[in-house]
Formats: structure tokens, C-alpha cells, sequence
């Protein structure tokens, strides 16, 4: 597909990676000469230099030909300007970056005014993810499935736990829980285990299943399950704020500790029941006169990586709450993955996942039957959701009986309510939705799953 | 909320109770009274539930604010709760919520009683009594700080919540020492005025049980005519000492590091004396005719006018009896009360000062609304905070005011009584106008007053805001 991507900062970046190695033609409109020569140098696209709301310079990229738009510059105005000329002078759909919360409410208006495909957010979509991250204290990261009906939990083998050292499949059986687990991560390698595989202390894995029957797993393998009661947050951004909000209306008591007096004033405004604490963050004493010792979700959300990452080597050895770190710089994940600072999220990933999501939709209509998709464990994994539509060769086949690739495994069939773990008797039918975890790219069909 | 420390610091609490219990345990055995040993049975029984509780020490050490007020004000109930207990085991007051009033009137150096005929008392209850004035006075809190490392260096959340005054600061860099110094003064203060009175001719049990009580400008008396028939130069004496007492111990402590320059100018101390000099000569004037003659005169109404303005509430004439100009005074006297960081109750002379400042800022930003000013106390500029602190003060302090007034008003008394004792709890006085003035007491009030008045004097002495925090339900959410 031929996408036009204006701004190439950190979320362009990111894109313009993410979409090049999906196949897809980019073209990259950035004011700045240097920047865009560091990205096209980097990764297999073309580069414009100019304005990007200007329709000459977005001529030039070939807006004419192009179905996407994707508006991602630091001005709000500008994405806006952008998409609305993009519309106007090509056929393509338009996708543009919105930060500024006074625009929240217009939202809507704005998109069915201008014609823009999508407008985001990405503190809100962050915030959204991380209040869901939260709502389970014992996983490292949620992704979900069919509308919120299917999970994809991520969490950590500790000391102790009952599903050390022991076959997968005697383990479940003798939990009598109804999830599977999925994908399973041991010092970098990615196995998609079958029913024989032993997991390890440290392991890290990934379980799909219905939210209450992940809540059950969860419970029985002894991890907490109670909801958190109260979070602390350091740092006073946007997306604290939205993440505020989102655990304030689940009456969750939220502390937020921001340095600036200015931002404390607005935030008291915007969030009348959060309590907020103006002073440093990393402040020792400040945060255990808040009640560090008491709070149960702790996230570090300062502009510095490495202020959050000192705080949540801090926190960690004082508490054991639910921790949530911040980082911006990609590069150096491998030390920080090494390092014990609970779930560590990349906001401009956030973003970029949202915005690749809204093109598999896209592609969806143009061929490609992929919902949606996700990349687990720095993208070696795929784990993706097919809608069946039409008959095909995997319908109405027992599974069992299917040659299936290797490293392919079919998690979740959701017919109508139910969702099913399936069996080696089960068949997928017309209009299920199916969750298929695989180590293998490309996948556009489910008839791609077989051999 | 870190509760070990908490149940830690009450437990020393408890066992410093049982020290001072010791007291009037001696004095019993001076006098030979039976009494003495429930006043030994209960240290012991101290000594043992703080002993216990010493042998655990707590699992963190983190001490804040939130914890200091909480403690204190704990600390502040479980002292009074367990300092009733000696009059209500001697059967000296058979119903224990009346013993209870009597002793938060003791450690909140109030005064107020609701005995009619306190000379039937033992001497070791009586002791009790006045000493528990002495305890109250300077803050028992302050006093484990000035001898323990309870708390380390977050000592000083402690003496902020005890400390009396718009904002409490350290003389020194360590609060320890700090504490340690004004206990000093204190002690030696009270020692001398002991001798003193001692060489004024009064009786030696007289002399340290007053001595103790004027100390912590407390006001329980040893006779039903309070200090009347003591002689007048034991009057002279305790109407000198009590001011001293109402004074902000600051300037002791510059006096006594030489700087008595900077001492005599203190700001707070000469408004305080001010007003105390503006009050004997008024209600001298306005009182002509009462008293034989001029230098009687002048002799009794400076021991009112100190008694009531340190809020001591000794009292040596039936100040009911004077014009209602001179009564309306030392009404205004009780709810201005002597400097802060003294042992008196009331509002402080120093709020005081900072309300008319403001007042004077709000008039001059009227005229000139762009105007930047600041406020000076003590030739420094005052921090916002402290200003606000100071608003905030005497809004509550209205409203718990007004709060009292109307829930005692259901005993069907007249208004000045009412008035009066709300005002003579709050403000740590003792006696105050009508059927609680200085010839009554307030056994004339049902449970449901008492326990109002009981919150007043607590909060009075504690100045509202620890008991408050104690009661909000915001201090007891989980993971604050």
C-alpha cells in the first residue's frame, strides 16, 4: 500500500520502520532535511523535504496515488491542515495526531467534519493501555482480542510458582483452568509450546483466554488478583493525566507527584479528586511521606529514562507494587528488559501499534483478513485474530486432522459468546473469530496456516 | 500509614506516664494516704503495658507529618484516658466521664473542674491534679523528645503538632537539644518560682502544687476559694510568674544566649504585654470603687487580668461581680491568650498580630489593587503558608466554636454561661463567665456537653488541626 507519513519524530520513526517491513510504500514529508535523511538512510524509503500541509509538496510524495495519509508532525493544527488537504487534493484516507486535551470533546466533530479517517491521542491510548495493565496487578502487559472479549496477558514465572517445573499439559489439567498458554520467552528464545514443554522459573508467558478465565488462572497459580485500591504517579504529562482519570472513574485513589507548580495547579483543576503533591518525584523522603510503602501500583512517568528507571529500581526494593516504567529510548532495550522494573512501556510504540492496527483494518477490506495484530517479544512473535467469512479449506476440518506449519497454534475460537480453548476435536466454522499465535511473518489469511 | 511506630511511640507514652504516676505516689507516702498505692498499682501496670511494647520495635522507621499528628493526638487521649483513672479508682470522682473532664482539664493546662469542694480530695489526687498541668504544659511529646531518639531526625514532626503557635521553628539544629533547652527553662523556671513562693510564706505542699500548676499556666486550685487566701505577696509572685509563663520561651532562650537586645524587642512579647498593661489600667478604672483602695486594686485585677489572658484561671476575687465592661474584657482576653510557643491555650497574641496585618494589607490593596506587599513578623517576611495557616486557624477554630455553642446550648443554660465555657474549654482558661465563672463549676453540664467540652479543651490545647487529622477520614485510607 502506498502511505504518505508527514513528521518523522519519534512515532514517524517508529511507523515508517514498523510499515517498510510490512511491504508497504512510504513516502516521508519532514520540514527538517536531516531528520528525513536519517530515516530514509535507515530504512527503505523515500524522502520529501517541505511543509507538509503545503499540496505542492504533498504532490510531490505522491499523495495522488497514495490510500494513506498519516499526520504525525509536533503541531496538532498542522496534522489537521495536512489531512484536510491530503483529502482534498488525493482519494486517500487520513489518519492525523492530536495531543492537545482542550481538543477532546470535538473529537467526533472534528472527524466527521473534515473526513479523517481516525484521530489519536496517544497519551489517551497509552493511558487506556496502562489502566488496563493496572486492572491486573500480576501481568506485565494486555493485549486484547474480539472487542475486550479475548485477552492476551503477558506475566512472569516467580520462585515458587506451580507452574514450575512440570509438563504444560499435566499443569492445566491439574489447575483445571481454561486458558493456554501460548507463547512462553526463556533468555531471548521464543518457544510456542506444546503440551510437553516444562516451563522454568523466570520464564516469561503469554496466556489467551476470556478475562475471567484468565482472572481464575491467575488466582489459582497464586498470583494477586485483587484489584489495586490506590496508584501513585510521578510525573504530571498528559498521559498521567489521562491514566488519572481512567482510575479515578474506577475508584481507584490516585496520588500524582509533578514538579512544576504551574502543571500541579492545572491538573488540581482537571482532576478535583486525584491528590496532587507538588515537589520532586525522585525525592526519597517525599514519596515515602506519601505513603510509597502503602501504595499499590507505583508508575514512573518522568520525561528523563533515566530518572524513572533509578525511581523504579527505588520502588521496587521498597515495595511490592504494581510497577510501570517509562522509556523513551528504544535502543537500549535489551539492558532495560535485563533490568527488574516491572512492565516498561514505549509510549511512541503505543502510538505506532494503534496506527499499524488501523492498517491491517485497512487491509482487511483490500484483501488481508487479519482483525488484528500483534508483535510479542521484540515482534518474534505474531499473534493475530482472523474473522472466517467464506468457506475455505480450514472450515469444518476437525483441528486435529489439520497439516498445520510448524511453530503455528490456534488459541481461542470465539463462536457468538463463547470462547473456546480449542481441542484436537473442535473445528473453526463460519463467523468465529480465531486467535492464532505463530513465530512465522506474513500471514494475510487463515488459510496461511497451513502447510 | 506506618502503624508500628505509632503503637511504638504510644507505648513510651505510656511508660512515661507510669514515671510521672510515680509522683503522686511519693506524695502519698509523705502524707501517709492509702491512695498512693493505686497511683503505684497503675505506674506498674504502665510500665509493663509500655515495657512490653518497647521490647518490639517497629518495623519501619518512616516518620512523617501524617504520623506525627496522629501520634500526638493518640498519645494526647490515651494520657487523659489513663490520667482519669486515679480520681475514679480513689473514688475521689465516682463516674469516669467527670473524672475524664478533670483530667483533659489537667493536660490541657485548662483548669475547669467539676468538683464543688476540691479540699476533701487526698493530697495525691490534688498533686495529681496540678501536676498534670506541669506535664501538659511544655507537651509530654516534646518532653520524650528532649530525652529519647524516638522518632530520629523526624523529631520534629512530633514538636509541630505539639507546639502551640502559627509556626513552630527549632532554636537550635537539632530538635533534641532543642527540646531540651526549653524544658530547661522550663524546669528551672518552675523550680524558682517554688522557692519563691516557698520564702513568700506558703505551705510546702501548696507551694510545688501551685508552683507546677502556674508553671503550665494550668489554673486547678488546692482550696474552694482557688488563690484567695493565699497572702498577697504569693500573689504578687503568681501573677508575675504566670505572665512570664505566657511569654514566648524563645526570648528566654535569647535572653540566655545573650542576645538581650534581641530579646526585649521580640515583637510578639510586646504587643502580649500591651495588651496586658492596656487591660489593668481599663478595667482599674472601670472596677474604681470595688476594691479599699488603689494598690488593692491594681494588686487584683493584674492577677485576673494574668490569670485570664495566660489562661491559667487561678482566680483571688469573684470576677462575676465586676461591671460588664470589665467582664467583657477579659472575655476578649481569654480568646487571645498569651504568646505562642508558651504554655498558654487560647489564639496567641502572634495570630493575632498577623490577622490585623492582613487586615491592614486587604484595606490597602482595596485602594491600591496592584500593589505588592508583604507581611513581617519578628522583622521576617511571613511565607504565604503561615498567613494562610493563621486564615484557616481561626476558621475552624469559629466554627468548632460555634459548633460547641450550640450543642452545650441544649442544657437550657443562659447565653453568657454557655458563651463562656465554650470559650473557657477552647481556649484552655478554666472558669469563665456566669454559672461556670470563678464560684462555680461545670458539674452543672449533662454527659453530651461534657464530652463537647472535653473535644474543646483537647483540641484547644493541640490547636485543632492534630484532632482533626485524627478524625479524618482521609488519614485512615488505605495506602496514603
Amino acid at each position: 500500500m502506498q502511505i504518505v507519513i508527514a513528521g518523522c519524530g519519534t512515532v514517524g520513526g517508529t511507523l515508517t520502520e514498523q510499515l517498510s517491513r510490512e511491504g508497504h510504500d512510504i513516502t516521508v514529508i519532514d520540514s527538517n532535511a536531516k531528520n528525513l535523511e536519517r530515516v530514509v538512510n535507515l530504512y527503505d524509503v523515500m524522502g520529501v523535504v517541505g511543509n507538509a500541509a503545503s499540496s505542492q509538496v504533498q504532490k510531490e510524495a505522491g499523495i495522488e496515488d497514495a490510500a494513506l495519509m498519516i499526520a504525525v508532525t509536533t503541531s496538532d493544527e498542522l496534522n489537521l491542515l495536512c489531512c484536510l488537504i491530503a483529502k482534498k487534493v488525493g482519494h486517500c484516507r487520513t489518519v492525523a495526531r492530536v495531543r492537545n486535551y482542550t481538543y477532546n470533546d470535538d473529537v467526533e466533530f472534528i472527524k466527521a467534519e473534515m473526513g479523517l479517517s481516525m484521530i489519536i491521542n496517544p497519551a489517551q491510548s497509552t493511558a487506556l493501555e496502562l489502566s488496563r495493565l493496572l486492572k491486573y496487578p500480576s501481568a506485565i502487559k494486555v493485549d486484547t482480542f474480539a472487542k475486550g472479549k479475548v485477552e492476551l496477558l503477558q506475566s512472569k514465572i516467580m520462585r515458587g510458582s506451580p507452574l514450575c517445573d512440570g509438563l504444560i499439559r499435566e499443569i492445566l489439567l491439574k489447575l483445571h483452568v481454561d486458558v493456554l498458554i501460548c507463547a512462553v520467552e526463556r533468555g531471548g528464545e521464543v518457544y510456542i509450546p506444546d503440551g510437553n514443554f516444562i516451563l522454568k522459573e523466570g520464564d516469561v508467558i503469554f496466556i489467551v483466554g476470556a478475562p475471567e478465565k484468565a482472572n481464575d488462572f491467575f488466582r489459582k497459580i497464586g498470583m494477586n488478583m485483587n484489584q489495586i485500591r490506590c496508584a501513585m504517579i510521578v510525573g504530571g504529562g498528559e498521559t498521567p493525566y489521562y491514566l488519572a482519570k481512567q482510575l479515578l472513574s474506577m475508584k481507584i485513589d490516585v496520588t500524582i507527584i509533578e514538579r512544576d507548580k504551574k502543571r500541579c495547579n492545572e491538573l488540581s483543576e482537571l482532576l478535583p479528586k486525584a491528590l496532587i503533591i507538588c515537589g520532586d518525584g525522585t525525592g526519597k523522603d517525599l514519596l515515602q511521606s506519601e505513603g510509597l510503602d502503602y501504595t499499590q501500583a507505583f508508575v514512573s512517568w518522568l520525561n528523563i529514562d533515566e530518572e524513572n528507571v533509578m525511581l523504579s529500581l527505588f520502588v521496587r526494593r521498597q515495595t511490592q507494587a504494581k510497577l510501570i516504567t517509562k522509556i523513551h529510548r528504544v535502543a537500549y532495550k535489551d539492558i532495560i528488559s535485563s533490568m527488574d522494573i516491572g512492565s516498561v512501556f514505549y509510549p511512541q510504540n503505543v502510538t505506532a501499534d494503534y496506527i499499524s492496527q488501523y492498517i491491517r483494518a485497512m487491509q482487511n477490506t483490500a484483501g488481508s483478513n487479519i482483525e488484528t495484530l500483534y508483535h510479542l517479544i521484540d515482534d518474534k512473535v505474531e499473534a493475530m485474530e482472523f474473522h472466517i467469512h467464506k468457506q475455505s479449506t480450514v472450515v469444518g476440518v476437525p483441528l486435529m486432522e489439520l497439516r498445520l506449519k510448524k511453530n503455528v497454534l490456534i488459541c481461542v475460537i470465539k463462536r457468538g459468546k463463547r470462547v473456546i480453548t480449542p481441542g484436537g476435536q473442535d473445528m473453526i466454522k463460519i463467523g468465529d473469530r480465531v486467535v492464532v499465535v505463530t513465530t512465522n511473518e506474513g500471514f494475510s489469511d487463515i488459510t496461511d496456516i497451513l502447510e | 500509614m506506618n502503624y508500628s511506630i505509632i503503637r511504638y511511640i504510644l507505648c513510651r507514652v505510656l511508660a512515661f506516664e507510669g514515671t510521672f504516676l510515680l509522683v503522686p505516689a511519693f506524695v502519698a507516702l509523705c502524707y501517709g494516704e492509702a491512695d498512693g498505692f493505686i497511683y503505684l498499682g497503675l505506674a506498674i501496670v504502665c510500665f509493663a503495658i509500655g515495657g512490653v511494647g518497647r521490647k518490639t520495635k517497629p518495623k519501619k522507621t518512616n516518620f512523617f507529618a501524617k504520623e506525627g499528628f496522629v501520634s500526638v493526638s493518640l498519645s494526647w487521649i490515651i494520657l487523659s484516658l489513663v490520667g482519669a483513672l486515679p480520681f475514679f479508682f480513689t473514688g475521689a470522682i465516682p463516674n469516669y466521664l467527670d473524672a475524664l473532664f478533670e483530667s483533659v482539664s489537667g493536660f490541657s493546662t485548662t483548669g475547669a473542674t467539676v468538683l464543688t469542694d476540691v479540699e476533701v480530695l487526698s493530697r495525691c489526687n490534688l498533686f495529681w491534679r496540678s501536676f498534670t498541668h506541669w506535664m501538659g504544659g511544655m507537651g509530654v511529646l516534646v518532653l520524650m523528645a528532649a530525652i529519647l531518639p524516638l522518632a530520629g531526625s523526624h523529631n520534629i514532626h512530633l514538636m509541630k503538632a505539639e507546639s502551640a503557635g502559627p509556626s513552630v521553628g527549632k532554636l537550635v539544629p537539632k530538635v533534641g537539644q532543642t527540646a531540651r533547652i526549653l524544658y530547661g527553662i522550663y524546669t528551672g523556671m518552675t523550680v524558682f518560682l517554688i522557692l519563691l513562693l516557698l520564702l513568700s510564706g506558703m505551705h510546702i505542699f501548696d507551694a510545688v502544687a501551685i508552683g507546677v500548676g502556674t508553671a503550665g499556666t494550668g489554673g486547678f486550685g488546692l482550696l474552694n476559694s482557688s488563690a484567695a487566701s493565699y497572702s498577697v505577696a504569693s500573689q504578687i509572685i503568681m501573677t508575675i510568674f504566670m505572665l512570664l509563663f505566657g511569654i514566648n520561651f524563645n526570648v528566654y532562650f535569647k535572653f540566655f544566649a545573650g542576645k538581650t537586645k534581641e530579646a526585649l524587642f521580640h515583637e510578639e512579647m510586646r504587643y502580649f504585654l500591651i495588651i496586658v498593661l492596656a487591660a489593668i489600667g481599663l478595667i482599674t478604672w472601670n472596677t474604681w470603687g470595688y476594691f479599699d483602695d488603689f494598690v488593692t486594686t491594681i494588686q487584683q485585677v493584674s492577677f485576673q487580668v494574668a490569670s485570664i489572658i495566660t489562661t491559667a484561671g487561678y482566680s483571688t476575687t469573684d470576677y462575676g461581680l465586676w461591671p460588664s465592661f470589665s467582664q467583657g474584657i477579659l472575655f476578649v482576653l481569654m480568646l487571645i491568650g498569651a504568646c505562642a510557643g508558651s504554655t498558654s491555650g487560647g489564639i496567641k497574641v502572634s495570630r493575632i498580630i498577623i490577622m490585623l496585618k492582613m487586615i491592614k494589607n486587604e484595606v490597602s490593596y482595596l485602594i491600591h489593587p496592584e500593589r505588592v506587599r508583604q507581611i513581617r513578623m519578628e522583622r521576617h517576611i511571613l511565607p504565604k503558608e503561615v498567613w494562610r495557616g493563621v486564615q484557616v486557624f481561626l476558621l475552624a477554630y469559629l466554627a468548632i466554636y460555634l459548633l460547641s455553642f450550640l450543642i452545650i446550648s441544649l442544657d437550657g443554660f443562659d447565653f453568657t454561661t454557655n458563651f463562656s465555657a465554650v470559650a473557657a474549654c477552647l481556649n484552655n482558661v478554666g472558669p469563665g463567665l456566669g454559672k461556670v465563672g470563678p464560684s462555680g463549676n461545670f458539674s452543672i453540664y449533662g454527659s453530651l456537653s461534657k464530652c463537647v467540652l472535653i473535644f474543646d479543651m483537647l483540641a484547644g490545647r493541640l490547636e485543632i488541626f492534630p484532632i482533626l487529622v485524627l478524625l479524618a477520614p482521609y488519614t485512615w485510607k488505605k495506602g496514603r
